[in-house]
C-alpha cells in the first residue's frame, strides 16, 4: 500500500468509519444541523445538546465515505465539553489541517486527518461534519459542502 | 471503413497521454464514459487550424477565412454522414449533448409544448436530459412522466410503456446507452412506437455515437444529440441532428449575428437551415477536431469498437461478480462499455481514491443521475468505462486494484 492511502486511511480513520461513535440520534437535542454534499451524495446529520454556550452531547447520523463518518465520528467525541467559541476555532485549525497538512500537539487524534490535504478532492469529506456542527452550535441549519465557502 | 479486427495495441500508440506513469504506475483510464482521449491525428489538426488557416467563417472574401469556412463546413458534412442524416441542414454545431438538448428544449418546447401536455422520459435519464424539461415543464404548465427501469438490472420496463403512451405525451426523450448502468435501449423500437402516435422523439446520444453504428434514419428519431470530447475529438464541440420537417418548423434559439437572413431595426427575418441555429462566431477549431475524430473512428470501424468495448465490459462484469461483496448495476447481457459497481462496506469515493494511487483512473458518484440513484437506493456507484484503446490486461490490473481495496478495508 503507498505512503500517501497510509497517510489518508490510517489506523484510527478506519477504525472509526467502520465503529462510529456517537453514532445515533440524540432524542433531547435542541441543536440540529445537516450537512451535504451533493457531488458524492455524503449527508449527516449532527445532533447537540447545548447547555447555554457549552456542548453537553453530541451525535450523528448520515452515509458517506471513511473519511467523512470517521470525521464525523471524531468530531462527536472531540466537541462534548466544548463552548462555542471552541468549537469554531477547533473547526478553524481542523480546516486548516486537512488543506495544508499542519497539526500542532493539541490536535490529538484529530491529527490522524492531516493525510487528506494530499488528496485534494477528498478535503470536503473531512471536513463536511465540521461545518455541520458549526452550524449547530450557531443555531442550526443545512449546509452543503458546494455552497458554505470556497473550495479551499 | 474497415471491417476487419483492427490491431488495437498499434491503435493504442496514437494516444500520446495514454504512454505516461500516475504515482508511480502505468495509467490505466478507464473514465472514458466523461471524456475520451485524443488521437495524435485530432490534436495535429487542432494545431495545423490554427497555424495555417485561422479566420471567421462565413461572408469573409480573403483566403484564410475561404479555407476556414471549407473546413467548417466540410466537417458538418462528415458529421452528416457520421450518423447519415439525409442532408447537412440537418447538422447543427453544438457545445455538446447538454446544449442540444436545451436548444430543442428552448426552441422546439417553447412552441410546441403547451399546459397539461406530457413529456415521457426515461428513470435512467442524465441530468441534461431531465432539467431542461423541468425547467420547459415549468413555464409552460407541462408535466414529466417517466418510463421505470426494472431494478439493479436497469433495463426499461417495456411492458408499462403502452400505458404512458397516453394522447398528452407531445415528446419522448431516452438516452441510447445509460451513463451509469451501461444499458442499450431499444431507441429504434420507442421511436417507431412513438413516431406511430405523432409523438415527438429525442435520443441522447452522448454515450452511443462514436461507440456503436448510429443511423439517425434507422432510429427514426426527429433529434439526436451528441458531444465530441466523448469520442476522441476536442471538448466544447458536438452536434445536434435534426429532422428537416421538424427543424423548418421551429423557431431560432439565440439571436445574434449568423442566424439572421435580414435585420431591421424592429423585425428580422432567419437565416436557412443549419445557421439559423447557430448564432454569432462558432466554434471553429471545434469541428475540425472533430472531423478528425470521425476519420479516426471511422478507419478504425464503429462496428469493431462496439465490440472491442462490449468485451473488456463483459470480461470486467463477469470478474467482479466472481468477487465477494460486489454489486453490480446494469444488464447482464449486451450493454455499453462501462460497468458500475460497489463494493460492500466501501465508498465509491474511497474506492476511486485508492485505485487513482495504483494508476486507475475510475469515477466514483452519482454520474449526474441522482434520481437514478435514488431509485436504486445508494448513494452513489463506482464505474469503469471503457474505449477501444484500452486491454483485457488493464481490466485484469483493475481487478487486482479492486481485490486490494477490499483487502485494504478488510471485506
Amino acid at each position: 500500500m503507498n505512503d500517501d492511502l497510509n497517510d489518508l486511511y490510517q489506523e484510527v480513520i478506519l477504525e472509526h468509519a467502520k465503529s462510529p461513535r456517537n453514532f445515533k440520534v440524540l432524542p433531547d437535542a435542541n441543536r440540529v444541523a445537516h450537512g451535504t454534499n451533493p457531488l458524492c451524495g455524503d449527508n449527516y446529520t449532527v445532533y447537540l445538546v447545548m447547555d447555554g454556550d457549552v456542548v453537553k452531547d453530541a451525535s450523528f447520523q448520515g452515509s458517506g465515505c471513511a473519511i467523512s463518518k470517521a470525521s464525523a465520528s471524531l468530531l462527536t467525541s472531540t466537541i462534548k465539553g466544548k463552548t462555542r467559541a471552541e468549537v469554531e476555532a477547533l473547526y478553524g485549525k481542523v480546516h486548516d489541517m486537512v488543506t495544508t497538512g499542519h497539526a500542532d500537539d493539541s490536535m490529538g487524534k484529530l491529527a490522524a486527518f492531516a493525510g487528506v490535504h494530499k488528496f485534494p478532492a477528498r478535503v470536503k469529506c473531512a471536513i463536511l461534519s465540521w461545518h455541520a456542527a458549526k452550524a449547530a452550535v450557531a443555531g442550526g441549519g443545512t449546509v452543503s459542502t458546494e455552497t458554505e465557502e470556497p473550495k479551499p | 471503413m474497415s471491417s476487419s479486427t483492427p490491431d488495437w495495441s498499434a491503435l493504442r500508440r496514437d494516444f500520446p497521454i495514454l504512454d505516461q506513469q500516475v504515482h508511480g504506475h502505468p495509467l490505466v483510464y478507464f473514465d472514458n464514459a466523461a471524456t475520451s482521449q485524443k488521437p495524435r491525428a485530432v490534436i495535429e489538426a487542432l494545431v495545423r487550424y490554427y497555424e495555417r488557416d485561422n479566420a471567421n467563417v462565413h461572408r469573409g472574401i480573403h483566403e484564410l477565412s475561404n479555407r476556414s469556412t471549407n473546413a467548417f463546413e466540410a466537417a458538418r458534412e462528415r458529421t452528416r454522414k457520421f450518423l447519415n442524416a439525409r442532408s447537412t441542414e440537418e447538422i447543427i454545431f453544438t457545445r455538446g449533448t447538454t446544449e442540444g438538448i436545451n436548444l430543442v428544449a428552448n426552441a422546439w418546447g417553447g412552441k410546441f409544448i403547451k399546459a397539461d401536455d406530457v413529456i415521457l422520459l426515461t428513470e435512467m435519464e442524465h441530468h441534461s436530459n431531465i432539467v431542461p424539461w423541468q425547467m420547459l415543464a415549468e413555464r409552460t404548465g407541462a408535466k414529466l412522466r417517466y418510463v421505470p427501469i426494472t431494478g439493479d438490472e436497469g433495463l426499461l420496463d417495456l411492458d408499462k410503456l403502452e400505458s404512458l403512451l397516453t394522447p398528452e405525451v407531445k415528446l419522448f426523450a431516452m438516452v441510447h446507452i445509460s451513463n451509469a448502468l451501461g444499458t442499450l435501449n431499444p431507441v429504434a423500437d420507442l421511436c417507431a412506437r412513438a413516431r406511430r402516435l405523432g409523438i415527438t422523439t429525442l435520443v441522447d446520444g452522448a454515450q452511443s455515437a462514436g461507440h456503436m453504428m448510429v443511423d439517425v434514419q434507422a432510429i427514426g428519431c426527429d433529434f439526436y444529440a451528441f458531444s465530441g470530447h466523448k469520442i476522441c475529438g476536442p471538448t466544447g464541440i458536438g452536434a445536434l441532428y435534426g429532422r428537416k420537417e421538424v427543424l423548418e418548423n421551429t423557431p431560432p434559439w439565440h439571436g445574434g449575428g449568423e442566424m439572421i437572413a435580414t435585420v431591421d431595426y424592429f423585425k428580422s427575418t432567419w437565416n436557412t437551415l443549419p445557421h439559423k441555429f447557430e448564432a454569432g462566431t462558432p466554434d471553429i477549431s471545434g469541428p475540425i477536431g472533430l472531423h478528425a475524430a470521425l476519420d479516426y473512428l471511422d478507419a478504425v470501424g464503429r462496428e469493431n469498437i462496439f465490440r472491442h468495448d462490449l468485451e473488456l465490459a463483459t470480461y470486467a462484469y463477469q470478474q467482479l461478480s466472481e468477487l465477494k461483496g460486489v454489486r453490480l448495476f446494469g444488464p447482464k447481457g449486451e450493454r455499453g462499455g462501462l460497468v458500475s459497481f460497489l463494493l460492500d462496506d466501501v465508498h465509491a469515493h474511497d474506492v476511486v481514491t485508492i485505485a487513482d494511487r495504483y494508476g486507475v483512473a475510475l469515477r466514483g458518484g452519482h454520474h449526474c443521475t441522482q434520481p437514478l440513484m435514488k431509485k436504486l437506493g445508494v448513494p452513489s456507484t463506482a464505474r469503469a468505462s471503457f474505449y477501444f484503446y484500452n486491454t483485457k490486461a488493464e481490466v485484469d490490473r483493475f481487478i487486482e486494484v479492486v481485490k486490494e481495496i477490499q483487502k485494504f478495508f478488510g471485506v
